[in-house]
């Protein structure tokens, strides 16, 4: 059952990457472009997202375990660290570079498009890198 | 600055359309929707492989459903440069494994539990695309 769930959610968060545009870099770009023509929808995306994802965290905040799994799985981290600071940095750098982060960048695999294949492929080494090098 | 391009309802409309998503693998499944947590463990973990890959799939399907129910063309500007396209994913892959999230992770499913560390993630992360624009259209 978790299977299906993991699709459908998937399939949910595609949606609404299509929906609110976020899957098309220059969008993104636009809200990166603060000091220029400015685009503020990234941000309602994620005032959305929160609006709905933040009150029913809080909520469920004390519930012993998922639907169809034994355990929450949550990260308990609470140091803010070099590495945080250090990732967050390159992240930003490469989002800013193209105007993808991971989610849209694999969502618009569906578009057939070669740059964002070539962006996805990169990404993956990049992840793999990362797991060698920890 | 000037605004424009805004497109306010549609953002909040899919913002909300992917909080639900976070909100539904959060209690069914009891984990995050982190998309670069999803796909780098499906890379190399072999816990919930099949789990991450179909999250990944559900990703990929959603702008052909969302095209075959609605017969609209999804359009994307997307940069062609080599150096641009690498660099920017490596660099996503790279720094979105060091600091354990993303856009969705950390922005989404950190601050939205209200983590520090999310929160200070995603100000950085912000910061610094900010800034990467910037220097882009100055050079």
């Amino acid at each position: 059952m978790s299977r299906l769930v993991s699709l459908f959610c998937g399939i949910i968060f595609g949606i609404g990457l299509v929906i609110s545009q976020m899957i098309n870099p220059a969008k993104v770009l636009g809200f990166l472009n603060l000091f220029g023509e400015w685009d503020p929808s990234l941000a309602f995306v994620m005032i959305g997202a929160l609006i709905i994802s933040s009150p029913l965290f809080h909520l469920l905040k004390n519930k012993e375990k998922p639907i169809f799994s034994s355990s929450f799985s949550i990260s308990n981290k609470k140091e803010i660290d070099k590495k945080l600071i250090f990732g967050s940095i390159l992240f930003g750098a490469g989002w800013g570079l193209v105007g993808l982060c991971p989610g849209p960048a694999i969502t618009s695999i569906a578009l057939l498009n070669v740059s964002s294949a070539i962006f996805v492929v990169s990404m993956f080494i990049g992840f793999y890198i990362a797991s060698k090098t920890s | 600055m000037n605004i424009i391009n805004f497109t306010p309802i549609s953002a909040l409309t899919g913002g909300l359309i992917i909080g639900f998503s976070v909100f539904l693998f959060f209690i069914l499944n009891g984990r995050m929707a982190g998309i670069s947590g999803i796909a780098s463990n499906f890379l190399i973990s072999k816990n919930k492989r099949v789990d991450n890959l179909l999250f990944l799939v559900g990703l990929i399907f959603g702008p052909l459903i969302y095209s075959y129910f609605t017969s609209q063309k999804i359009e994307i500007s997307i940069t062609n440069s080599l150096f641009f396209l690498i660099g920017g994913g490596l660099l996503v892959g790279l720094g979105t494994r060091i600091s354990e999230g993303c856009t969705s992770g950390h922005g989404i499913s950190g601050i939205g539990r209200f983590s520090l560390r999310s929160i200070i993630a995603t100000i950085t992360f912000m910061i610094v695309g900010i800034l990467t624009v910037l220097i882009n259209n100055i050079l």
